[in-house]
């Protein structure tokens, strides 16, 4: 399958400090993300996995080491809006990405940038606007509307660019639970569709959703697998200062305690309906 | 020490066409060294009700009454409310802004006429209460630290003022789940030893359950419920109807309940799922041996 995103032996480093030696945020990391995939990258804070995000839409270049999008190169100056239109971001505020005062007129803003048709960027904003379930708020204020609801707009902004991929950028941190999980609706919603997703989070449950789960550790890949292989190594998780989801936490308490629970359980629906077997 | 709120109401861009009740009504008592767990979906007007506690907003109708004093009447002298009363806002470590750490946290205590021996032990107080290394760290720019650090440095600068009340508006926003923890051993640490009121604003269920002793769930600018943890999380379909869920084992296990198994109890922790399903499991096989 077609790569979307393939990341090639990526050094990041910045200075803190003209007399300092450089810090590297990321170490060598080499990663491939295929269309239409779900990936979702966790890792602690400064762990480098919001360095990679940023490294995948050219808001940061490599030191060393490359990263194509969609076959385009990020060092390329002349490319650099082709690799932002095929992968466009989601960052954790969306009080920081919201630049219009009102709802539609945000969510144009970035076709308006492309050189749309005004009639084709009518009809995008639209359609993005019901894709996140705030079309019927269009004509409203941003800042009327609930944390969730901003963070719709900032992803139906994404959505109107017609990216082939979008980066979350812990997208639900700032979201109360509704908000969270209206969020994480769109994101699988927009997956189903075929968008690219690569969701960065620190909500285990979140994870557990995608396809495929990376984790992050002081500037390397530490783990990188479906999230029943992943989850399976429960212990090494938990040495980096990460949780597992709290079936899988419950699993491993129990085996250890001599209860035979599965490995690959890894939501409440699963643990129910193993526990509905001894009824 | 206790604060008494009484039919609090709050209208934002009163006689505007924007117009909304913001807080309607809202009436609770808050004892000396409770530990408060204040919940609510956004907009509920959880953090205007935390703004009123620490006068940085006045009610339209109500009072607030700290011991035995209603700060909401003219001629109350704000400064000292606000000694009395620390407010940690969100992403706190936005608001670090000197350049040394030690610096940052002496900033609140030099505002008080303490004299510099005063300010300087309870600068190294508060450094050490929230965990970490005062002699390591005290010339360290606040720049330079790690998310989790920043925002312990900025929360040390609120408790260096030794407030009597303590509201943090949801402290562990944005941390990875290693920093969370360590935000929150810090919070329980400093509530037991300065025995102050702690009011805890957060979206963590799993949170609130374990630290409070006094939960308040906000809904369209009104107290809907007030209770211990047990009594709030028991009641799973009145808290979903206003946005919220249950801690995660308590929502696993009345996932459980519901098609037909036998827990009983509220589950607020994983341990307790964990001892509920061990019993579960080892009673079947320990019948079929």
């Amino acid at each position: 399958m077609a790569e979307m995103i393939d990341i090639q032996d990526l050094v990041f480093e910045y200075t803190r400090d003209e007399n300092q030696e450089p810090v590297s945020a990321i170490k060598g990391v080499s990663l491939k993300v295929e269309k239409g995939s779900f990936t979702a990258v966790i890792g602690r804070n400064g762990s480098g996995k919001s360095t990679l995000a940023k490294n995948i839409n050219a808001l940061l270049l490599p030191s060393r080491g490359a990263v194509y999008v969609n076959g385009y190169d990020t060092r390329k100056e002349e490319h650099v809006w082709d690799v932002r239109q095929s992968a466009a971001m989601v960052f954790q505020n969306p009080d920081n990405q919201i630049v219009s005062s009102i709802v539609e007129d945000d969510v144009a803003f970035g076709p308006e940038n492309l050189g749309v048709e005004p009639k084709e960027i009518r009809f995008r904003v639209d359609d993005s606007l019901k894709a996140v379930n705030m079309w019927q708020h269009r004509k409203k204020a941003p800042h009327l509307l609930s944390g969730g609801q901003k963070q719709r707009i900032a992803i139906a902004g994404a959505i109107a660019m017609r990216p082939e991929c979008i980066v979350f950028d812990e997208p639900t941190a700032m979201l109360d639970p509704k908000g969270r999980s209206e969020v994480m609706e769109i994101i699988k919603g927009l997956h189903q569709e075929g968008i690219t997703v690569v969701l960065i989070t620190h909500f285990m449950e979140e994870a557990a959703q995608a396809d495929r789960i990376v984790i992050m550790d002081q500037g390397e890949i530490a783990l990188d697998g479906p999230p029943q292989k992943v989850f399976s190594q429960a212990q090494v998780i938990r040495d980096m200062n990460l949780d597992v989801p709290l079936t899988v936490e419950l699993g491993c308490r129990l085996r250890e305690r001599g209860v035979p629970i599965p490995e690959t359980i890894m939501n409440m629906e699963e643990m129910v309906e193993f526990l509905c077997q001894y009824k | 020490m206790s604060i008494q709120v009484n039919n609090l109401t709050h209208i934002y861009s009163e006689g505007l066409p924007q117009q909304s009740l913001a807080l309607e009504n809202v009436t609770f008592t808050a004892e000396d060294g409770q530990f408060v767990g204040i919940i609510g979906h956004t907009g509920s007007g959880k953090s205007t009700l935390v703004q009123h506690l620490n006068g940085l907003l006045n009610p339209k109708s109500g009072s607030i009454v700290v011991s035995g004093v209603d700060i909401t009447q003219p001629g109350v002298v704000m400064r000292d409310i606000r000694r009395k009363i620390g407010l940690v806002f969100q992403y706190p470590e936005y608001q670090l802004f000197e350049e040394t750490v030690e610096k940052d946290v002496a900033f609140g205590p030099g505002n008080l006429e303490l004299n510099e021996a005063e300010i300087q032990s309870r600068v190294k107080e508060a450094i050490q209460l929230v965990g970490l290394d005062y002699e390591e760290i005290r010339g360290h720019s606040p720049f330079e630290l790690s998310g989790g650090q920043k925002r312990r440095v900025a929360i040390a600068g609120v408790i260096a003022m030794k407030p009597e009340v303590l509201i943090l508006d949801e402290p562990t926003a944005g941390l990875d789940p290693k920093a969370h923890q360590d935000v929150l051993d810090m919070i329980r640490r400093v509530h037991e030893h300065e025995k102050n009121i702690t009011f805890l604003v957060s979206h963590n269920m799993a949170d609130i359950a374990r630290l409070a002793d006094l939960v308040l769930v906000m809904d369209s600018g009104r107290l809907a419920m007030q209770g211990t943890p047990e009594e709030i999380f028991s009641q799973e379909e009145a808290l979903d109807s206003m946005g919220l869920a249950l801690p995660e084992p308590a929502r696993l296990m009345n996932m459980a309940k519901k098609k037909g198994l036998p827990f009983q109890g509220s589950f607020l922790t994983v341990e307790e799922a964990e001892e509920a399903l061990y019993g579960f499991l080892k009673r079947d096989r320990d019948s079929r041996i």
